[in-house]
């Protein structure tokens, strides 16, 4: 169990330095960021998309330094399936990527803690015998919550 | 070319300093020191001007008899200055611009090199051998 929590660590502090590294490269040429929120937009728009191929589906805000990211089909967890199987392994991937974002909003001058939580690992509804008709997509939503002060607050 | 060209981290303290060991080395530190304080006036006074387009590029930060200093800022608030020779009038806007854009692409490399620690003086060949380039004279 330990060596499980010293890999998420270490994981996360690699998500870290290759997030500080992208982030370099991938504002060489846009403008200079205005304020916080146009910077968590940045993460949301063109960040999101040069890593996962799509933007984040939903951002939300209190306007107090907490901001939800929520993305509703998390690239690295969609070849994952719910039961206990992978559970472990999920966090790992998502502690990657809270490195990631760290690192880059760290570069970009902003202090940030990083935390995700999943609602629904993928899963295909429950239709009996036959899924003819399933979903065409499972239902995964992670949601990331990244809090700029060095305080948590908490988003009710 | 380029008489000094130096990479200021955000917080202030130099990456990389580097002028042409002819000239007193000392003279060009203390320049860029001083640049450092219009940089941090041309970023503060950027949300109020209406005038600046949200460039990284600063322009001139100030004329002295014997040089000009350049200023550049990166999104990650690392700043670039460059000294130029004054008496270098062929030196255009353009080609200022360029050599930053070249700082800029190198330092992005060094960044990216897992063998960095951000916040390290930068000691990559790659890099010097490209600000050798930008200071040697070209007759």
């Amino acid at each position: 169990m330990k060596e499980n929590g010293r890999c998420i660590t270490k994981l996360e502090n690699m998500g870290f330095r290759v997030g500080q590294g992208l982030i370099e490269r991938f504002t060489k040429d846009t403008a200079r960021f205005k304020d916080e929120l146009d910077i968590m937009k940045f993460i949301c728009k063109d960040f999101w998309t040069t890593v996962f191929k799509k933007q984040i589906d939903n951002l939300r805000t209190n306007h107090q330094g907490i901001y939800v990211l929520q993305d509703n089909k998390f690239r690295l967890l969609t070849q994952m399936s719910a039961g206990k199987q992978y559970l472990e392994h999920a966090s790992k991937y998502l502690a990657f990527t809270c490195g990631l974002i760290r690192g880059g909003l760290s570069n970009l001058g902003i202090k940030s803690i990083v935390t995700a939580e999943v609602s629904s690992m993928p899963a295909y509804p429950d239709t009996g015998l036959h899924p003819k008709t399933p979903r065409s997509q499972p239902e995964l939503k992670p949601r990331v919550r990244c809090s700029t002060n060095c305080a948590t607050q908490v988003l009710r | 070319m380029a008489v000094c060209v130096a990479v200021i981290a955000k917080e202030n303290y130099p990456l990389y300093i580097r002028s042409i060991p002819t000239e007193n080395e000392l003279k060009f530190h203390y320049m860029v020191h001083t640049s450092l304080d219009v940089v941090d006036e041309k970023i503060s006074a950027m949300g109020k001007a209406l005038v600046d387009q949200r460039e990284l590029y600063l322009g001139l930060l100030y004329p002295t008899e014997d040089y000009k200093v350049y200023g550049y800022v990166t999104n990650s608030k690392v700043k670039f200055v460059m000294v130029v020779d004054s008496s270098n009038t062929a030196l255009r806007d353009n080609e200022i611009r360029s050599m930053f854009r070249k700082l800029h692409n190198s330092y992005t490399d060094v960044m990216c090199n897992p063998f960095y620690n951000p916040g390290d003086r930068i000691q990559s060949r790659a890099f010097d051998s490209m600000v050798t380039s930008m200071m040697i004279q070209v007759c």
